[in-house]
């Protein structure tokens, strides 16, 4: 039986996130992925502003600390800039890639720029304290919708995944859940999939990981989980939106 | 040596490259000399007008306010900037374009219709070089071979054809005034 | 001496930075310095280099952010309100110690303004551009042959002190041709870049660029010694030139454009028998305060001439500490100072002292 071991695209620095957040279990799929492919030592890691922020801690790869909401561009910049079998990724929260930064998410897919976003979705902000993001769901409580997100006040939550795949420099496009085992591996299948499509320089990539804030959203972990499945599944339908990893985008 | 050029007219007319090609011939002089255009909002058919200074000197300003040669290729130009040329200025009218005459005693006027003898000739859009022939023979700045390797550095590589017609129009305006 | 060409400012700021070793840009259109985008986008490809049009300025700064940690010579371009927008990546790779060259020609503001050539973001480029405790290196140059010299010093010195380099021209340097020729000498080697993001190939530790220290006594600690390094710089760094100082009574002080122009009027003040010579500062920041100082000791006065409403002033003063009076002399809004003013409000300032 295989031993479950620590990856070594993880440094030892112990992680600040709390308890129940699933942004362990991403970093790991994220790690995993880089060294299973080979590819760490080549890797650029391009971190947000958000929870996520001191990422360039924890991942075992050269990192970039980019201004709120330009993960993208800088990663653009970084890709351009070095050998193209470098591999350069972002992860970003939600405010980070679809609120500020949703001019330069939306223009690196569509020029078919060979990065790889990692966007987690847990429908709060939570480094500020679980005010809403673009991604709240209609009527979820928060700190600045306390009666609820009331969209004919607040506006409609946006489904990142939809709209860019409706770009044609967008190369694969898929939506994944970290709610239970069983969907933490297939997240880990499909951002396999995003960096062997930058890897065979097809095009953009951008896997959505919906995940939990339990400290914000003022539940346990366990019911946390149980809100993803019960409430942010149905609106935000898991699946591949868009695959061109055979053919590429160009 | 020193002059204050001002060339202006409509956008389409080969003003800045009229500018061009006269900075072009006080650098094969190795004089000192600054090129500067209007700019604005692009519109063809705009109005363009651009400073060309050249000095023995080190150059200042290079925004001329009072030239001592002032070529105009429209209405409009003429009516702006007649009245600042500086005294006993060499002033260069299209006269073809431009119904008036300049109300002034002190200045020494030609009135080339350029346009027109372009058009009659089958040069169509170089009455801004037979303006130039006309202003090489009425100030002497530079030699004719001068403005020519002038013309032949201003002209795109690409396009060449275009010296001879070029060098056709000049003659035209040299020839015009005795 | 090499050969000299008949080029716009805008075109050498964009040839300069490509012989400086600059072999990425990114920018977005905007008059009046549409033309170094234009000149990047052909040549870049043909030296192999990476030119692209980011969808905003906000975008293009922060790919010049990546590039830089990657360790590339890489530069942006843009005009007034443009660089508003950069500010915020340029806090950031100011705060990341990356270097890189950024290019403002001026345009007048505030707000969309106008597109006429002004020098009214001297306090935005010397004192605040972005957020936070920090400094560019500020090159004015006042011909396009010194355009093409200081965008190499820009280059180099960015990349030994780990400073970012910005040149503040104007919609005059960048509009207008003069003869220009290129130093024949081959780019100077770039210093190792050891710190780069570049991806650590399984054989050192992870580099990180970053720019957050959560812990105060940290984040003072990186600050204080990026100021200790800008102390070096102030030392050894600032650029500027005299003519006709010696013996001046009044001593004018521009950069730019506006130094050019007043530059002329000196000599035609000379020729009326006032003594007044002019100081140049080339680097704004550093600002030449010792130079100017030592200039208390001769002259009677000083006169700032700036196409503002008077920021480099502040400057002087500061420079001068009240030992002699500081006049200032400003057109705003696009316009230019005329000649025939300068040379009015010095003689004004010489019929006062008499």
């Amino acid at each position: 039986m295989p031993e479950f071991k620590k990856t070594i695209g993880l440094t030892d620095a112990p992680m600040h996130y709390c308890p129940g957040c699933t942004h362990g279990i991403i970093h790991r799929l994220v790690a995993e992925t880089l060294v299973e492919l080979g590819v760490l030592g080549k890797a650029i890691g391009i971190v947000p502003v958000g929870c996520a922020v001191m990422a360039y801690d924890y991942f075992n790869c050269d990192c970039i600390q980019a201004p709120h909401g330009r993960a993208p561009a800088v990663a653009t910049g970084v890709k351009r800039a070095l050998p193209p079998e470098s591999v350069v990724f972002t992860y970003q929260g939600d405010g980070d890639l679809a609120a500020i930064g949703t001019a330069e998410t939306v223009h690196a897919a569509a020029r078919g720029e060979n990065i790889t976003l990692i966007f987690i979705n847990n429908a709060i902000y939570g480094m500020t304290g679980g005010q809403m993001a673009p991604t709240t769901l209609p009527n979820q409580i928060t700190q600045t919708t306390p009666k609820g997100r009331d969209v004919s006040q607040a506006g409609f939550p946006i489904k990142m995944c939809e709209m860019i795949a409706t770009l044609d420099g967008a190369a694969y496009i898929e939506r994944v859940s970290t709610h239970t085992p069983k969907h933490v591996m297939a997240a880990k299948k499909a951002i396999k999939n995003a960096f062997k499509v930058q890897i065979e320089k097809k095009g953009f990539s951008m896997i959505e990981i919906l995940s939990t804030c339990p400290t914000n959203w003022g539940m346990t972990p366990a019911d946390s989980l149980d809100w993803v499945e019960e409430n942010m599944v149905p609106f935000y339908p898991l699946g591949v939106f868009k695959d061109k990893s055979e053919e590429g985008v160009f | 040596m020193e002059h204050n050029i001002i060339i202006a007219g409509f956008g389409g007319q080969g003003i800045l490259f009229l500018g061009k090609v006269i900075a072009g011939a006080a650098l094969i002089q190795d004089k000192n000399v600054s090129w500067l255009p209007s700019y604005g909002p692009e519109m063809r058919g705009g109005t363009a007008n651009c400073s060309v200074c050249i000095s023995d000197q080190e150059i200042g300003d290079p925004l001329v306010t009072k030239p001592d040669i002032l070529i105009v290729m429209n209405r409009p130009s003429f009516d702006k900037f007649i009245g600042s040329a500086s005294k006993n200025s060499v002033v260069l009218v299209d006269s073809s374009l431009i119904d008036k005459k300049a109300e002034r005693q002190d200045i020494q006027d030609f009135y080339v219709p350029a346009s027109q003898l372009a058009n009659e000739n089958g040069l169509s859009k170089l009455g801004n070089i037979i303006l130039l022939g006309t202003l090489a023979k009425a100030t002497k700045m530079f030699e004719k071979e001068i403005f020519y390797e002038a013309i032949e550095q201003a002209v795109p590589s690409s396009r060449q054809q275009l010296v001879k017609t070029n060098k056709q129009a000049f003659e035209i305006g040299y020839d015009f005034i005795a | 001496m090499s050969k000299k060409f008949l080029m716009k400012g805008n075109e050498v700021i964009a040839e300069a930075a490509i012989r400086s070793g600059c072999t990425m840009f990114f920018g977005y259109p905007i008059t009046p310095q549409t033309e170094v985008a234009a000149y990047m986008s052909k040549r870049l490809p043909e030296i192999g280099g990476v030119y692209l049009q980011a969808e905003s300025e906000v975008s293009a700064i922060n790919m010049v952010l990546g590039a830089a940690s990657a360790g590339r010579r890489v530069m942006t371009s843009s005009s007034s309100p443009g660089i508003s927008l950069k500010s915020e990546g340029i806090s950031y790779i100011a705060a990341s110690d990356l270097p890189c060259v950024i290019i403002n020609v001026q345009r007048a503001g505030p707000g969309l303004g106008g597109i006429q050539p002004s020098q009214a973001d001297y306090f935005q480029a010397t004192k605040g551009l972005g957020h936070g405790d920090f400094h560019l290196m500020v090159f004015a140059p006042s011909s396009v042959q010194e355009i093409a010299d200081l965008i190499k010093t820009a280059f180099d010195l960015s990349d030994k002190y780990r400073v970012p380099s910005l040149i503040l021209a104007d919609g005059i340097m960048g509009q207008m041709m003069e003869p220009v020729s290129f130093s024949e000498e081959e780019s100077t080697d770039q210093p190792d870049k050891g710190w780069a993001t570049s991806g650590h190939d399984n054989k050192r530790a992870p580099n990180i660029v970053n720019s957050l220290y959560l812990t105060p006594d940290e984040l003072e600690k990186t600050v204080i010694e990026r100021y200790q390094r800008y102390d070096v710089i102030a030392q050894n760094e600032v650029l500027f030139e005299k003519y006709l100082t010696e013996d001046a009574d009044i001593i004018v002080v521009a950069y730019g454009a506006s130094s050019r122009i007043s530059k002329s009027v000196i000599n035609t003040a000379r020729e009326k028998g006032i003594k007044v010579g002019i100081l140049r500062p080339i680097t704004l920041w550093p600002f030449p305060t010792q130079a100017i100082k030592e200039l208390c000791k001769t002259a009677k006065s000083f006169l700032c001439v700036e196409m503002s409403m008077g920021q480099m002033v502040e400057d002087v003063r500061l420079a001068v500490e009240g030992v002699r009076p500081v006049s200032f002399y400003g057109r705003t809004g696009g316009n230019t100072p005329r000649p025939e003013d300068i040379l009015h409000k010095i003689e004004q300032l010489n019929e006062e002292e008499k």
